[in-house]
């Protein structure tokens, strides 16, 4: 593996285009994109003030860049270097931004939730959307486009709002049945809305495009419920992970349990393979140490690591939360489906795993950490359906 | 012991009078407790030494002082010392006497103490009894309670596991709910300060979106007016979408629906075969079910045939086949299970795994043959020699029937040709036969000229002599007309056919000659003649009826076959 050099950035914000051709960075208030396979400098943007957020347009042509702490929203064009955009909340203060999915609309959240503004690039027009729940994921826009899903709040009650991305006319608005709403997630064909409960409550709903409720699921009462939902690409599964450190599937005919994943902290399973990372670090002798050693032998510092198979039953490291904290790192926290909808990734408990992610083509998987990253490759010979 | 002798002899010898004395004496020992007194006899005048004696004897052996003394002197007895003697044999007696009774007390109360201690004892055995059926029992509800003590125990252990971890829940809900409420309660504090600040800010910095120039949309289309119509076209979209996603779940469905269908009817046909198969060997026991499985089997198989094609949407359908097929999979397992327990498994099972060790060791060989085939060595003839030898005899037929074939190809072609050949002849052979008959009876014809002795006219000319039509216009211009008529047909057709009632004549002549083969001429002066009838008289013209292509074929059959 070849590694370029290194570009500074700040707070994580680095972006590769939706049309792999170019990666955005921001250092501090500038925003500087790259060309993909030169890594050159092509335009490099000021704003006002630290960039909190940064995000391109579905298009790739426009990059959006958000400062929370003025309030401001700054839109810069690749096309037209020179073009400018800037979106001022004012007093009301700014929350988080995002582009609609057509890439001619910036969604504001307001500080406090107190509402969503909707400006168009195309008309200059702003419209409100009222209520918007501050939970978990309360934006979801459908894979295609064509229709937004938001959880509302009002007179202490859960609404979920169904609008066409067109025009943002209001197609279906229904009640839900949760007690604290804590997320909704469109399956990938767009006709299920999955939305789910606050961790006080297992309970996911099955909505349909058009509002009807379709079924209800709860495990299990009074412990603390789901953590994370994901559709599989296919819309035939529903993945649910949750604190009882378990994920259940359940299939989209019946809407019905089909199986269910644990994450036992002794694997005894003699069909699974566990890797374990090794490292090897060179013995050093402390007479060693001396300043000649250390400036030749740079292999001093580099740790060799490698995986070996570890026979079953293996103990797994777990380190038990304070219970009295609230949100505690227990439970399936990351699901992640392979795009043949084959494989489930799942982390549990409080491993260091930031993300997962599935290449395309569905064999390999890259786990992001704190500061390692480990990509594993399916063997696909021995794959068994 | 001569004393005891002497006792004896003299006991002997007074036996007489003393058993008297001794039976009195023994009889008077009760009576002697009862303190009367009695006669003793045992001393008479005579005996009085030997009483002496022996009353010495005994009165010593019982350790009293001898009554009598030796003393030759007189036998005057010492009355003192029988009186003492008397006197000590008295106490003496007094004394067993009293022994005995206290013995005798001794023995009654010893009695009376074993009775009683018999009696305590049953009484005691009944008791321990009674105390062992208690103990029993009492271990036994002891043993239950001890049981009962455990599972208590157990739902007190699972009571407060439960209530450890619903405390473990409340625990983490409150601690949940508590950070919420700091949570709400910081922005609810952020609110407030915000507001504060709002109402303080005198200039209050509006809402303003600062855009160059607008953009196009990202379609390249104009946006619509918001509208009804907009309105009603995106619920139209929605339901379309939807609906166009439950399509596809259901045509998902179907396929899956039809593939499971198919693979319960491939299940139940085969289970149907299978117990079809087994049901001659089943034995005569079993015959009852058979008969219940042969009707419903019927039953089935007449439904199979007519469903067959038919796809099973309704219900009824649907129950018919899954109830059946969960009835012939239960009869399934029964015959399984029977199989299973019958005797001769084992033996079955003893000979297949020997015939599988015999294929296995086969197969062995064979690979092994076969392997050294393959590797051993060959050079390049042998190899080329061996390439196909599998083979050889195969091909060796082969070749021979292909040698056969072609022979017969040869054959037939020459037999074709022959064919061909002989069909080429025969059409010539047929034309020049018509040709033949065609003037042999154009001469006929001509030759039935009224004028007998006139030359016969030449083959060539008259071809379309045989056409009468012309006759049948006027016999006069006969001859010119049957000139004049149309040629080319060899044959007279039947569009030229007159009608004439003279049709018998004809056939007569006709007839007459194929009869009479060698009377060639004299049949031709018989036709002149009657052609001279024919064509000379007034009489009603008689034509001949010859021109009936049918009698004419027929006729012209016959001359064939004459000729």
């Amino acid at each position: 593996m070849n590694f370029s050099e290194v570009f500074k950035q700040s707070n994580q914000l680095c972006k590769v285009s939706p049309d792999g051709k170019y990666l955005a960075t921001c250092v501090q208030y500038r925003l500087v994109v790259r060309d993909m396979s030169t890594l050159q400098i092509l335009q490099l943007y000021t704003c006002l003030d630290q960039i909190s957020h940064m995000d391109w347009s579905s298009d790739s042509l426009f990059i959006l860049c958000a400062m929370y702490k003025r309030g401001l929203v700054q839109v810069w064009s690749l096309e037209q270097p020179d073009w400018h955009c800037k979106i001022d909340e004012g007093s009301i203060g700014l929350l988080s931004s995002r582009w609609s999915p057509d890439g001619r609309h910036i969604l504001n959240t307001t500080e406090f939730h107190l509402r969503i503004t909707v400006w168009s690039l195309c008309t200059k027009a702003v419209s409100y959307i009222k209520y918007p729940k501050a939970c978990q994921k309360g934006i979801d826009f459908s894979r295609d486009g064509c229709y937004m899903a938001l959880a509302e709040r009002r007179d202490c009650k859960d609404y979920v709002s169904v609008f066409v991305c067109d025009d943002w006319h209001l197609l279906r608005h229904f009640e839900t049945e949760t007690q604290d709403l804590g997320g909704l997630e469109w399956s990938p064909n767009g006709c299920v809305l999955a939305v789910w409960d606050s961790c006080l409550e297992y309970k996911v709903l099955l909505y349909s495009l058009d509002g009807r409720l379709l079924s209800t699921y709860s495990a299990y009462e009074w412990s603390l419920g789901v953590k994370t939902v994901t559709w599989s690409p296919s819309s035939q599964f529903l993945a649910i992970g949750s604190y009882d450190e378990k994920v259940r599937v359940l299939n989209h005919i019946t809407w019905k349990k089909i199986t269910q994943f644990e994450h036992p902290a002794t694997i005894n399973n003699t069909k699974a393979v566990v890797y374990k990372e090794v490292e090897r670090r060179p013995a050093v002798g402390a007479d060693d140490l001396s300043l000649h050693n250390i400036t030749i032998g740079t292999t001093l510092f580099n740790t060799q690591s490698k995986y070996e198979i570890c026979p079953p039953p293996v103990q797994i490291p777990v380190v038990k939360p304070d219970p009295d904290r609230a949100n505690p790192k227990i439970g399936v926290s990351t699901l992640a489906f392979s795009s043949d909808s084959r494989y489930l990734a799942t982390k549990n408990g409080g491993f260091q795993v930031q993300s997962l992610n599935w290449h395309c083509s569905g064999d390999s998987l890259i786990l992001l950490g704190k500061e390692q990253l480990c990509l594993c490759y399916m063997d696909t010979d021995q794959e068994d359906k | 012991m001569p004393e005891s002798s002497l006792e004896d002899k003299d006991i002997c010898s007074s036996s007489e009078c003393r058993t008297p004395p001794l039976r009195q004496f023994s009889q008077s020992s009760l009576p002697l407790h009862r303190k009367s007194y009695m006669l003793s006899t045992f001393c008479t005048e005579q005996n009085v030494q030997e009483c002496q004696s022996h009353i010495n004897q005994e009165v010593s052996s019982l350790g009293l002082q001898p009554v009598w003394t030796e003393s030759g002197s007189s036998s005057e007895m010492n009355v003192v010392a029988v009186l003492n003697c008397m006197y000590d044999l008295i106490q003496m007696h007094r004394r067993g006497l009293r022994s005995l009774e206290n013995m005798e007390v001794e023995q009654l109360k010893s009695s009376g103490n074993v009775d009683y201690l018999q009696l305590t004892s049953t009484r005691l055995k009944e008791q321990l009894e009674l105390s062992k059926r208690e103990n029993t029992g009492l271990l036994e509800r002891e043993r239950q309670l001890q049981l009962k003590v455990k599972s208590l125990q157990n739902c007190l252990k699972n009571e407060k596991e439960e209530v450890q971890k619903l405390q473990n829940i409340i625990a983490s809900r409150a601690s949940q709910y508590n950070h919420e409420m700091k949570r709400k309660e910081r922005e609810f504090n952020k609110l407030k300060e915000r507001l504060n600040q709002l109402l303080i800010d005198k200039k209050e910095k509006k809402q303003a979106i600062d855009v160059l120039n607008n953009i196009g949309r990202a379609d390249g289309k104009r946006s619509l007016w918001k509208t009804e119509k907009t309105e009603a076209k995106h619920e139209a979209e929605m339901y379309k979408a939807l609906l166009s996603d439950y399509d596809t779940r259901q045509r998902e469905l179907l396929l899956e629906n039809a593939e499971l269908n198919k693979v319960l009817q491939q299940m139940k046909k085969d289970m149907v075969s299978i117990l079809s198969s087994k049901k001659p060997i089943l034995k005569g026991d079993k015959y009852q079910d058979d008969g219940a499985q042969a009707d419903s089997e019927d039953e089935e198989e007449v439904f199979d045939s007519s469903k067959e094609s038919v796809e099973l949407y309704c219900v009824h359908a649907r129950e018919k086949l899954t109830n059946s097929i969960r009835l012939q999979w239960r009869r399934l397992k029964s015959h399984v299970e029977r199989l299973d327990s019958q005797e001769t498994h084992k033996e079955e099972m003893d000979r297949l795994k020997l015939e599988i060790q015999q294929c296995k060791d086969f197969i062995q060989t064979q690979q092994q043959l076969l392997q050294q085939q393959l590797s051993s060595p060959c050079d390049e003839e042998t190899a080329s020699l061996l390439s196909d030898c599998y083979m050889l005899q195969e091909k060796e037929r082969l070749g021979d029937e292909w040698k056969t074939l072609e022979e017969q190809r040869t054959i037939f072609e020459r037999e074709r040709r022959n064919f061909t050949e002989a069909a080429i002849r025969l059409s010539h052979e047929r034309k020049a036969f018509e040709e033949d008959r065609a003037t042999w009876l154009k001469h006929q014809f001509l030759n039935l000229s009224p004028f007998p002795d006139s030359k016969k006219p030449p083959m060539s000319k008259s071809k379309s002599a045989f056409l009468i039509s012309e006759t049948k216009a006027s016999a006069t211009s006969a001859p010119e007309k049957l000139i004049r008529c149309p040629s080319g047909t060899n044959l007279p057709t039947p569009g030229c056919v007159p009608h004439t009632s003279s049709t018998a004549d004809l056939y007569r002549t006709l007839c007459l000659i194929p009869e009479n083969g060698a009377t060639k001429p004299k049949r031709k002066s018989d036709h002149a003649e009657e052609s001279g009838v024919f064509f000379n008289g007034k009489a009603p013209v008689r034509h001949k009826q010859w021109n009936d292509s049918e009698e004419h074929s027929s006729h012209t059959k016959e001359q064939n076959s004459s000729i």
